[in-house]
């Protein structure tokens, strides 16, 4: 029998933390991913078989944003290094999109990852051309029984296919489809469309071959996910704390409110990255004195992130920039949306300020416009033609970028309203 | 180091500080939870969230507080203000310096790509592993979606690429819906920074700055006057702070001069509130410096006007410049069909037309200055002008002069010598202070007049317009 050291209670909570946060925000990968397991086995499958018996790949993974492309891939990987064959041989070259934002840097990158002889240290020597005649001849030397197999992986393929002439990708794929160096492409892409962007001789060398993750989950399995998530495994060290803890985790996916809010977020999104981002905020309120999960926490969560923030931003604006706005939405409703230019709201201005109010002093233009152009600033309103232009700056076209329901909800929270200010907004003629 | 322990660690912390800091104080002790979400969120002892994303109004602290919570705690940090950025090579220099020494920036090469510092920071990291998470501070964000595309999004998901426990806090004043890039990316954390309620927070930090040689309530009297005038125009704490600093020795002038004690709150409130209406004309539009404004305070004996810098009033314009200048503006806001019957001497019957377009929803004045040709300009000129004029080269020039003040502009292209086309780009009222100065015929205040009316008037008024252009005698 172990003898097992006692933890405090500090100690369990910040072990509970660290767990819970290498899962959720550190992209831990899980032992098995949730519900792709078909996705899974195939793309296993094929590269087994580009690493074990030297047949040459090219697959792409298309999934929405979050919806678990790098985590299958580092767990196919994971699992594709496990095996001893694969382990000896097989080579790995990782390229992202963003990085490597040119031809030249990756194909620098892709030197560099895979030790060519024209690599001293870091630097690699030798003009884009030179590079590319020495990979591709390195690559066509070898064939299927003798050379390593190598494993291209191209996270955010599509920004790949907005470089010049597609160069990189045309080589890569012409050499997965000649019998030379086994090689296997793999294009990971939030864009569904992303066949239309490749060039007709780079789409005909792909083998049109795409895995899907769309995400098939009923809401019974997503609040078994949610439990998943939260709960402690069950090597932790102090097993007390743990049952405990897996207990009122289960108490609380089980009451009423929390389904409603986890309800809520199923339908907007299915995907985990925005559950972690809701279960992160949560979890992190965890403490010492505040040892377990409460339905208030998630509450909490759930309200900071489906806030709106352009009306929380209207919260903050002065009477005078309010007029504005409401006087930016009655020109809005009177000519349907066609853009105006600081005239016009100034005279709409002048009309309330002359027939209607009591409370509002009366302005003068340049304290207006300084006014205007703070609204400029926080992005509300925005020039028609941005760019420079030759016309004066009251006569400049703007658009108003907020919506008649976002402006008279700010109204409804906006501190000390004066009632006069808040008759017009809600009357129909200005 | 626990969450809850971290908490109470910063209210000690930073209470030890000076003045500056009680700001820090008031900011965290406040019941805004969102200040506590932010502690927890970014945990130093263990992995935080890849970034966060913090936006709320100027001068609400969202600066001041990440970064006081930086030092005080004593993470390991890099502050960049995007402003400074002009290339983001420059960004990675400033964030590879402040984790691991200049030495490791002099390893950038010239003109650095994202692949080279996320390259070289895995290298720095992988030699000196992070022990406490780092810490990379965006302030004014928003700056970086004028950049690299790729930018934005790489640094969202940091944490990622380069193996490290990084975190990146972009500050900003427009919300995260103006940010995101068009096919998505690493969505941050978002957390707002509230802005301060008039009554409790506002008047509590504007009146810290009190002067020691008056009573606190002095000042706080003073602020709230100094509310009840720029409240409902301006929000923003350094503005009001500005204006509370420059008008202050003003407030206090009745009791130096020992006319009125510090209880005649009515008093000095009457002393300073026309003052108060000036300086939102001139210092809070920026049309004087706030030197100026200290100086016409200090020699008031002369209720002089003061310089102000946009006034064109004291532009002084050739005799002549000034009837092309007032005919450009007739040229530019009055349609080309009303000419003839202004202008010309006989105009013949007067035909009750449609005047104004069926569409014409607005007048001219809302639309702008409509662009005219150089002909028209002169006609309305010989019109306009009460002598004989001779078409000199010197009138001539004097357009192009006009051009260079800016006070008309040249529409179409440079090279267009045959008829260049020309807009008037000052305001009405600067024109009425021209013609005052121009020793002015009736008929001319009858054109301007007349254009006035044209102004105020919208779509349905045809039948008065109609009328008043028959009532004035045009000889």
């Amino acid at each position: 029998m172990s003898k097992r050291r006692s933890l405090t209670e500090a100690q369990c909570v910040s072990l509970a933390q660290k767990l819970l946060r290498e899962r959720l925000c550190h992209q831990k990968l899980p032992d098995r991913p949730l519900a792709l397991d078909s996705q899974y086995k195939h793309l296993l499958e094929l590269l087994r078989r580009t690493a074990v018996h030297g047949e040459s790949n090219s697959v792409l993974i298309v999934g929405p944003r979050g919806s678990g492309k790098t985590m299958l891939l580092g767990c196919v990987l994971r699992e594709l290094m496990s095996l001893k064959e694969a382990q000896k041989n097989v080579l790995l070259v990782e390229l992202n999109g963003l990085l490597q934002t040119d031809d030249k840097i990756a194909l620098k990158e892709i030197t560099r990852q895979l030790h060519l002889e024209n690599v001293v240290g870091d630097k690699v020597f030798g003009s884009f051309a030179e590079n590319l005649a020495f990979l591709l001849e390195a690559l066509k030397k070898g064939d299927k029984s003798s050379s390593r197999p190598v494993v291209f992986v191209l996270d955010e393929f599509d920004l790949f296919a907005h470089h010049k002439n597609q160069t990189l990708l045309y080589n890569l794929l012409d050499v997965s489809q000649s019998a030379q160096t086994p090689v296997a492409v793999l294009g990971l892409t939030c864009r569904l469309d992303v066949l239309e962007l490749l060039e007709k001789r780079v789409k005909s060398r792909f083998s049109h071959r795409q895995i899907h993750l769309f995400s098939s989950l009923s809401f019974a399995q997503y609040v078994d996910a949610v439990r998943a998530q939260l709960s402690l495994p069950p090597d932790f060290p102090d097993p007390k704390f743990s049952d405990a803890w897996n207990h009122s985790v289960t108490k609380l996916c089980e009451e009423k409110s929390v389904e409603e809010i986890l309800r809520r977020h199923f339908n907007s999104s299915k995907d985990f990255r925005s559950l972690h981002s809701l279960l992160f905020l949560s979890v992190s309120r965890v403490s010492v004195s505040h040892s377990t999960l409460h339905e208030a926490d998630l509450l909490e969560a759930s309200r900071l992130i489906s806030a709106d923030s352009k009306a929380i931003i209207l919260h903050g604006l002065s009477i005078l920039e309010l007029c504005l706005i409401i006087a930016m939405k009655h020109l809005n409703d009177t000519y349907d949306g066609e853009p105006f230019n600081f005239q016009m709201v100034h005279n709409e201005f002048k009309k309330f300020i002359q027939r209607k109010s009591h409370s509002i002093h009366k302005f003068e233009k340049p304290v207006v416009m300084k006014a205007f152009e703070h609204l400029l600033q926080l992005e509300l309103v925005r020039p028609v033609d941005s760019g420079v232009c030759k016309v004066q700056r009251e006569y400049q076209l703007m658009r108003l970028m907020l919506e008649h329901g976002q402006v008279m909800e700010a109204l409804q929270r906006y501190p000390q309203c004066p009632t006069d200010v808040k008759q017009w907004a809600l009357s129909a003629f200005a | 180091m626990k969450i809850h322990i971290c908490l109470t660690g910063i209210k000690t912390i930073i209470l030890d500080c000076n003045n500056i800091s009680q700001y820090s104080v008031f900011l965290i002790n406040s019941a805004l939870m969102n200040r506590r979400d932010i502690m927890s969120a970014v945990n130093p002892d263990q992995y935080s969230y890849p970034s966060v994303f913090i936006y709320g109004h100027r001068a609400t602290g969202k600066s001041h507080v990440v970064l006081s919570i930086m030092k005080d705690l004593e993470l390991p940090h890099a502050s960049v203000d995007c402003v400074e950025c002009v290339s983001s090579g420059l960004l990675f220099h400033q964030v590879l310096s402040a984790f691991f020494g200049p030495d490791a920036a002099a390893l950038l090469p010239r003109c650095p790509s994202l692949s080279d510092f996320v390259r070289l920071y895995k290298q720095m990291s992988s030699n000196s592993p992070a022990t406490q998470t780092r810490y990379i501070i965006l302030d004014r964000a928003e700056r970086m979606r004028d950049m690299d595309f790729s930018l934005l999004p790489a640094l969202l998901r940091l944490q990622e690429l380069v193996n490290d426990n990084v975190t990146v806090i972009l500050l900003s004043e427009i919300v995260w819906e103006k940010f995101r890039p068009n096919t998505g990316c690493f969505e941050p954390l978002l957390f707002h920074f509230p802005d301060y309620s008039k009554g409790k927070s506002l008047v509590q930090i504007l009146s810290w700055d009190h002067h020691p040689s008056y009573t606190p309530e002095l000042y706080a009297s003073y602020i709230n006057i100094l509310l009840g005038v720029f409240f409902s125009v301006c929000r923003d704490l350094r503005e009001l702070r500005h204006l509370a600093v420059l008008n202050f020795s003003k407030f206090c002038e009745p009791l130096e001069k020992g006319e009125a004690k510090e209880s005649d709150i009515h008093k000095l409130w009457k002393n300073i509130e026309p003052h108060l209406q000036r300086a939102m004309q001139t210092v809070y539009l920026r049309e004087v410096s706030s030197v100026q404004w200290e100086q016409q305070q200090m020699d008031e004996k002369e209720a002089t006007t003061l310089r102000v810098l946009s006034a064109h009033a004291h532009i002084e314009l050739p005799y002549y410049s000034k009837f092309l200048l007032i005919a450009a503006y007739l040229a530019s806001f009055n349609p080309a069909r009303t000419d003839r019957r202004f202008f010309l001497k006989s105009h013949g019957k007067i035909r009750k037309t449609n005047f104004l377009k069926k569409h014409e929803k607005t007048s001219n004045h809302l639309l702008g200055p409509k662009p005219f040709p150089l002909d028209r300009l002169m006609a309305i000129f010989y019109s306009v002008v009460d002598s004989r004029v001779a078409p000199t080269a010197s009138v001539f020039s004097q357009i192009s002069s006009l051009v260079t003040l800016q006070l008309l502009s040249q529409v179409g292209h440079d090279d267009q010598l045959d008829s260049p086309k020309y807009k008037c780009s000052v305001s009405l009222d600067f024109i009425l202070a021209i013609s005052r100065c121009v020793c002015v015929c009736v008929r001319l205040l009858d054109l301007l007049a007349l254009s006035l009316v044209i102004q105020s008037q919208v779509v349905r008024q045809e039948r008065s317009l109609f009328t008043a252009v028959s009532n004035l005698h045009l000889l």
